[in-house]
């Protein structure tokens, strides 16, 4: 079975990772830039993962997995950070969020 | 015939990946991005096991698909409905066109880089045995060579944990 080369998943990657710059850099929505930090994530762990089968060896996918814990760790405290700030009733914009203030 | 196969796999899992990416920047309403993006995880997952990372597709659909996701549309669904203005309304501003053009800048950025430093390399995979990346092969590197790894991941899912209820704990709202 010989399928698309490696060079196919780098440049798919790239393009992913653009995406997720781009909505990172376009949205207002905290919850939908969490969501664009998702899929740069995921970029990296699809490109550490075709390394991983250029080079024969499965250091990258082990990698791929503490990525994957860590993404999990981040998206438990960004939705806790979200949740707090909608229980007060803020808007969720942002461009709107000056102040750190408790 | 079995080239063709994956070819052909491989492109439609492609494209559902970089349409469902898209998807989930375009969307207006945050629910509908966050479906979006299970299809994105699930494509690939695809990609993963075409590139013979069994277990870690299999960690991509149970741990992002199931819980990471279910937590999004949890939070979703508990903010309510807050529907967020459309990127692409109101014609072009100038953060849009900036946005459009530091994207395309990172990605012509990263094609020249790879292009340049490992362009020749990518076209040779090396000969893999039939146990690459399967939950045997994984655990055997786990609890070996990246131990250490294994065992800071624990921690810091432990963290996060305790920030999580720190964060979303009634109490510290109250006394104030």
């Amino acid at each position: 079975m010989h399928g698309p080369d490696i060079q196919w998943d780098v440049v798919l990657s790239a393009l992913l990772f653009a995406t997720g710059a781009l909505g990172v850099m376009l949205r207002r929505n905290p919850l939908i830039i969490l969501l664009s930090v998702e899929i740069m994530l995921n970029s990296a762990n699809l490109l550490l993962i075709a390394m991983s089968r250029l080079h024969g060896g499965e250091d990258g996918q082990i990698f791929a997995i503490s990525v994957m814990a860590v993404a999990a760790s981040e998206v438990v405290v960004g939705l806790g950070l979200i949740v707090a700030l909608g229980r007060r009733n803020v808007e969720l914009d942002v461009d709107k969020l000056r102040t750190l203030r408790g | 015939m079995a080239n063709f196969l994956v070819w052909v796999v491989w492109l439609v899992a492609a494209f559902a990946c970089l349409a469902s990416a898209l998807a989930v920047v375009s969307f207006s309403n945050p629910f509908y991005s966050a479906l979006a993006l299970i299809g994105n995880l699930a494509a690939l997952a695809v990609l993963y096991l075409l590139l013979s990372g069994e277990f870690v597709a299999a960690g991509q659909v149970l741990v992002y698909g199931g819980a990471v996701m279910v937590m999004f549309l949890f939070v979703i669904a508990y903010l309510g409905d807050r529907t967020d203005e459309s990127p692409w309304s109101g014609g072009p501003s100038w953060q849009v066109v900036g946005a459009i053009l530091a994207g395309g800048a990172i990605l012509a950025e990263i094609c020249v880089v790879v292009g340049l430093k490992a362009g020749g390399l990518l076209s040779k995979p090396q000969h893999i045995g039939r146990s690459f990346g399967s939950p045997e092969a994984l655990g055997r590197a786990f609890l070996t060579d990246h131990l250490l790894a294994f065992e800071v991941t624990s921690i810091v899912l432990l963290v996060a944990a305790v920030g999580g209820v720190v964060l979303g704990s009634h109490a510290r709202l109250e006394s104030h």
